[in-house]
């Protein structure tokens, strides 16, 4: 498609995933050559074995790829990750291979010879069809370097000017090693509000709209686009009355910002003088400093994950302590929750060797897998009390789903207490012990675990998505996947009562809580702590002064009586306007 | 040894789609089995390799000849028969 056949002011429609407005020129997110060093005198049987372990998971990719091709109704796309599934396999390709091992060749050097070997082959044939092919078989062939080098999916890739991003999805190892400076505003086909772009974008105060289909996936670089990250939507090729308008929005949201930004390291006091705390959600030491400047009074969750992620050997008990230093050092004496490692199926840690599972969200992960592996817990258990001394450090498990995984968990804990004093460290006497509630049957059972625990946090981007039984990352079912329910509403009031009943303080550190819409209700519900994105911080704080806990109370009352997440978002906007109004 | 010669008359030849299915089914015998291309003279290829196929550039209206031996050669060479013969009805 060339930048003329692009519709001027075309508004595609898609879900709002991280607020704000953003104007620029696109750029779509590519990924980019690897690079591999050529080595002999290596054993041919051993660095075959390599070969089949890359290709066999590359094809569990591929495998993936085309079921979601499929379920989408994308059968010609599902078409094309089929012949690359049987390219790998292929007998020629891989006896040409052997016979390169036999020589001593690398792995990486012998995959690639034969992968070019046959795509020269192909595109040497006269035929459009088969110049294709030889894409494909490429596409293919560097899918098995990348494992075979592991390297995770798209880290290569370097954004010149500062652009809007357009991605099919971007997934966290693809967004890791990202200059974030320089994306304006992200923009994907597929992924939905819970969506790891959306989550990031949010972490990162980027304005996101997802979900948008992939006719976005078409528009040339450097074509002008807005985004409306609150609203959902965008606009390609703007007219200049809409320029000129949103340039206006922009202007006005800017200087309501920077009030609030402001007043951000004020405490969130109601009207009638309730305080509650409000806490970040970080996935790094870096996040933590910025949290701090957008006015966070502590950590509500510290995810662990990036300790783990984009390596090939698990991190050390030394490593790991370092790492939560850093930011409870940052913190200084404020709490910080650090939730243990919640990894699954979904995600590709070769020491775990965790495999694919059809259902990845309702399988082996998080505490389920560290429980059958008390070793490999037990170092991230013993990093965390060596970081204990003289920090509020807290530890919270996270995806339990019955009492007896708390308590088995719990008494991993001490145990990790005594080998790190045994071997002559101070640890902190005591520390606070919580739980994610993610999972309905804690909050179900929420008065039976509040006797094993000190808090509670409720998770309630998995806990909307287990109530509600729609994926996270389904765009097919993102509508679904709304926090704001009733059902959700109502599981998250009883949880937060059955902790006060047992005197345990009860936070939310899913989206939801620097949700605007929802940040009174959970006021009304009786909260005491927020936890989210830091750049959420500043307007959630805002919201909260504005509101009194009595009327947040009566609000909460009437919307748990709603039949739908969008009355309930439709009445905390009717109620805000009549404050305003006052 | 089983052999066989036919017309491939499917609109994109033994490209994509077609030489999938031709080769995911040549794979479920245990017989060996070569295609080449009597057209533009590509000699013979394992038939059970996709990248092989592929490079027999065989086009609409190509003749190519099938070679199998093996136990199950006559019924393998019934079943890839069939696929030509129906023009790949009902497998793509």
């Amino acid at each position: 498609m060339n930048r003329s056949a692009t519709p001027v002011n075309w508004v595609i429609n898609g879900i709002a995933a991280a607020p704000g407005l953003a104007s620029g020129s696109s750029l779509l997110w590519q990924k980019e050559s690897l690079h591999f060093e050529r080595q002999t005198g290596k054993d041919p049987q051993y660095e075959r074995q390599r070969i089949d372990k890359a290709v066999k998971t590359a094809q569990e990719e591929l495998e993936l790829l085309r079921d979601r091709m499929i379920s989408e109704k994308h059968e010609a796309e599902a078409i094309v990750f089929d012949a690359h599934i049987l390219m790998l396999e292929d007998p020629t390709l891989l006896q040409y291979v052997d016979g390169l091992l036999k020589e001593t060749l690398n792995a990486e050097a012998a995959w690639m010879d034969g992968i070019q070997f046959f795509s020269d082959q192909l595109a040497s044939i006269p035929d459009a069809t088969l110049k294709s092919r030889a894409a494909d078989l490429n596409d293919a062939g560097l899918r098995v370097l990348r494992h075979l080098l592991g390297i995770k999916e798209g880290n290569l890739f370097e954004i010149g000017q500062p652009s809007i991003l357009i991605a099919r999805d971007l997934a966290p190892s693809e967004t890791a090693s990202m200059d974030k400076r320089k994306v304006l505003a992200f923009c994907t086909a597929e992924g939905g509000p819970t969506s790891h772009t959306a989550i990031l974008a949010k972490a990162y105060g980027i304005p996101a709209v997802v979900g948008l289909g992939s006719a976005v996936l078409d528009i040339p670089n450097g074509t002008p686009i807005l985004v409306d990250g609150r609203m959902g939507y965008v606009v390609v090729n703007p007219n200049e009355e809409t320029l000129q308008s949103f340039a206006e929005r922009k202007r006005l949201e800017g200087e309501k910002e920077e009030v609030e930004v402001r007043s951000a390291h004020a405490p969130a006091t109601t009207q009638d003088g309730v305080t509650v705390e409000v806490v970040a959600n970080v996935g790094n030491p870096d996040e933590a400093e910025k949290a701090l400047d957008y006015g966070a009074e502590g950590i509500g969750l510290f995810r662990t994950e990036f300790i783990f992620l984009d390596r090939q050997t698990a991190p050390t008990e030394e490593e790991q302590s370092l790492a939560y230093q850093k930011v409870l050092e940052v913190m200084g004496n404020r709490p910080v929750v650090v939730r243990t490692i919640d990894v699954g199926g979904d995600k590709d840690i070769p020491y775990l060797d965790l495999g694919k599972e059809a259902n990845p969200f309702l399988g082996w992960r998080a505490v389920r897998m560290c429980l059958d592996r008390p070793d490999f817990f037990k170092v991230q258990l013993r990093a965390l009390w060596r970081a204990s001394l003289g920090h509020d450090l807290r530890v919270m498990f996270p995806m339990i789903a019955t009492l007896d995984e708390v308590r088995q968990a719990k008494s991993l804990l001490m145990e990790a207490r005594q080998e790190v004093v045994q071997a002559g460290y101070s640890v902190a006497d005591k520390i606070q012990v919580g739980i994610m509630v993610e999972v309905p049957s804690v909050a179900i059972l929420a008065d039976q675990f509040a006797r094993e625990v000190d808090f509670f946090s409720i998770g309630t981007n998995d806990l909307t998505q287990y109530t509600l039984a729609a994926e996270r990352t389904n765009p097919k079912v993102a509508h679904l996947g709304d926090a704001c329910h009733p059902s959700v509403l109502r599981l998250i009031k009883m949880v937060i009562e059955a902790g006060h009943a047992f005197g345990l303080w009860v936070g939310v550190c899913g989206e939801l809580a620097g949700d605007p819409d929802a940040a009174p209700i959970l006021l009304g519900f009786g909260l005491d702590e927020f936890s989210m994105s830091p750049r959420a911080i500043p307007h959630a704080k805002a919201i909260l002064r504005r509101w009194s806990k009595e009327q947040a109370k009566q609000l909460a009352d009437q919307v748990i009586m709603l039949d739908s997440a969008r009355q309930v978002r439709q009445k905390v906007r009717e109620y805000s306007l009549g404050q305003n109004s006052r | 040894m089983q052999s066989f010669t036919a017309v491939v008359v499917n609109d994109v030849g033994l490209h994509a789609r077609p030489a999938a299915v031709f080769v995911q089914t040549a794979a479920k015998f245990k017989s060996s089995i070569k295609i080449r291309n009597l057209t533009n003279g590509k000699d013979f290829v394992d038939a059970k390799s996709i990248l092989g196929v592929l490079t027999l550039g065989v086009s609409k209206d190509h003749l190519v000849e099938v070679q199998l031996t093996g136990e199950d050669e006559q019924e393998a060479a019934k079943t890839l028969k069939d696929i030509f013969d129906n023009n790949f009805k009902g497998l793509l």
